[in-house]
């Protein structure tokens, strides 16, 4: 298996603070990988830095090969790298159905032209997305609530919802930043295996956040760890459990 | 029709394209501006230049002012877009008055003293003509992935970026397009009043187009419409009370604003299809509360509808 994402020195300071300081790791490809550490370890400013939500300070991120440091967002997530927030960014005013419609923006390419005389190039495309959306809110198990507006569905739902427009993107790497947060015993349990069906069917690579140890030993294949800023162990879930800097850290570090 | 009814109407249909660009602007996009009334003026000047100065036909002097506006807008989208939402709105402000004051000042399109003379070219069947052709292609905008985009620029920007949206791109497009409806509505004015004057563009004018996309509700086209229609009516029926004109107008518009914040249409729009489905909600509840008040014997039937639609 090859590495999809390769972080390498990677390093932001906000003023005098290094919120992110070198740190290197891989996502293997279509795999499960895991991002934990204390909380202001800096796995949020991580998911920022890929995404080119935050300028890089030092070192470089690649995709697939391609050097995407410092990319406009856009065009990091047009290249297939996709993500959703610790705190929840839906399209608050929209439907459901309509927040998803929006993000299957780039499986249509008809143009201005086409939309403001309807021609049929747009009918026919715009047929395929609505389509695309339909089966995706399908798959999630959100068809029967496709016409409600996504402030008003309860929590783990607008979390659902937020994955099922990432998906509308068809990434090859979906991050996850605390999917779970919020969540009961339950619904995380079924959140997780959500996931691990998302990866099978949709063929992509996973990069997940996730604050509780025993819950992303159970899901994720690798697993990073950072603490303040800087990463302290790299491995597969037993290592980690037994690493003796990572149990200090959590133990010292106040987890959750 | 009266004559004076007919001016009315013709006012309101040249401010309802204006107000049609800002919607997309303000109500889709989510960007404010307090400088439209620049774009109208530059509009207004340049079709008065191709009519009157180069002797070319109406709707060469039409294409030329969305042309025109489109073009500045672009440039005024490139320096300040960039800048957070807030900037933006005070980058515009500035731009309306610069543009007022240029113009003012240049002395060969008349100066602050105005421009008389222009042919009266427009006519209420052209301004009716243009406001069809001005809602149609907005609406065809809005319900394609290139609005949605502008919404979900408006939305939430950020997720808009991580979902792949050029949300630069998608603001500007909005700037622009917004621009040359302004641009278009300058064009009619200066044609109708034949005579046009740096003042009759200031921030007033600016605020006053705000007001209307606001009052009518955001993001809807119909709310525009009916906006634009009815605060273009009010201040001239008001003339009979005039020193209180403004008073009246303003807490008209306080009023709406408390009683719907949302606007007048706020979200909702007025299709053929909606207003079906508003009538079967409306249907459905009075089942629902018949039935209660079967059960429960004394419930009171009172069936208000709120307007939540989605774009
Ligand atoms: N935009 C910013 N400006 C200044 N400091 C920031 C900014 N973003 C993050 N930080 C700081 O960087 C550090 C790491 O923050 P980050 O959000 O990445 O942590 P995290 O690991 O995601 O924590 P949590 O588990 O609480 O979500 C914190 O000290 C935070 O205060
Ligand atoms: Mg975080």
């Amino acid at each position: 298996m090859s590495d999809i994402l390769q972080v390498r020195g990677l390093t932001k300071r906000f003023g005098g603070l290094a919120a992110v300081n070198d740190v290197d790791f891989d996502v293997r490809e279509g795999g499960i990988s895991g991002l934990i550490g204390p909380n202001g370890a800096g796995k949020t400013t991580i998911f920022n830095l890929i995404t080119g939500v935050y300028k890089v300070s030092s070192g470089t991120v690649s995709f697939g090969g391609r050097d995407i440091t410092d990319l406009e967002p856009h065009r990091i997530a047009g290249l297939g790298v996709t993500r959703t927030f610790q705190n929840i960014r839906l399209f608050k005013n929209l439907t459901v159905f309509e927040n998803v419609l929006t993000a299957c923006h780039a499986s249509a390419s008809y143009g201005l032209a086409d939309s403001l005389l309807r021609l049929p190039r747009f009918r026919r495309e715009e047929k395929a997305i609505m389509d695309k959306a339909d089966g995706l809110l399908e798959i999630l198990g959100l068809s029967d609530r496709k016409d409600a507006i996504a402030n008003g569905l309860p929590y783990g739902l607008q979390r659902r919802l937020e994955i099922t427009r990432a998906l509308a993107l068809d990434p090859k790497l979906l991050l996850l930043d605390e999917p779970a947060a919020g969540m009961n015993p339950d619904e995380t349990e079924q959140l997780m295996r959500l996931i691990g069906e998302i990866r099978d069917r949709f063929k992509l690579s996973v990069l997940v956040i996730e604050h509780h140890m025993d819950l992303v030993m159970g899901l994720c294949e690798r697993i990073v760890v950072l603490n303040f800023g800087q990463k302290l162990a790299d491995g597969v879930p037993d290592a980690i459990r037994g690493d003796q800097r990572v149990v200090e850290a959590y133990l010292g570090g106040g987890d959750k | 029709m009266s004559s004076y009814i007919e001016g009315i109407l013709m006012l309101s249909g040249i401010n309802l394209i204006a107000v049609l660009g800002l919607s997309l602007l303000t109500g889709f996009a989510g960007l404010f501006s307090f400088g439209h009334a620049g774009f109208m003026a530059i509009g207004a000047y340049s079709a008065a230049v191709c009519t009157k100065l180069l002797g070319l036909p109406f709707v060469a002097a039409i294409a030329a002012a969305a042309l025109v506006a489109a073009g500045v807008s672009w440039l005024i989208g490139r320096a300040t877009l960039k800048l957070k939402g807030d900037y933006f709105c005070i980058a515009t402000l500035g731009f309306g008055e610069a543009i007022r004051l240029i113009l003012d000042n240049f002395q060969g399109l008349g100066g602050a003293r105005g421009w008389p003379g222009i042919p009266p070219r427009t006519t209420l069947l052209n301004i009716l003509i243009l406001d069809v052709i001005g809602v149609v292609l907005l609406a065809n905008l809005v319900r394609s992935r290139h609005g949605r985009n502008m919404i979900a620029v408006r939305e939430e920007e950020l997720a808009a970026k991580v979902a792949g949206i050029d949300t630069f791109r998608y603001k500007m497009l909005a700037l622009v397009i917004s621009a040359a409806y302004a641009g278009v509505a300058g064009a009619l004015l200066g044609h109708y009043m034949t005579f046009i004057q740096p003042k009759m563009f200031s921030m007033v004018k600016s605020t006053e187009l705000t007001i209307i996309v606001i009052f009518g509700g955001l993001g809807s086209i119909s709310g525009s419409v009916l906006g634009a229609v009815v605060l273009t009516f009010l201040p001239e029926l008001l003339r009979a009370v005039d020193k209180w004109r403004l008073v009246v107008y303003g807490l008209a518009v306080i009023g709406i604003m408390i009683g719907r914040p949302r606007g007048l249409m706020g979200g909702f729009e007025l299709t053929p299809k909606s207003i079906r489905a508003h009538f079967a909600r409306r249907r459905e509840e009075r089942a629902i509360k018949a039935g209660r008040a079967a059960e429960d014997g004394d419930e009171a039937l009172s069936g208000e509808a709120d307007g939540k639609g989605g774009l």
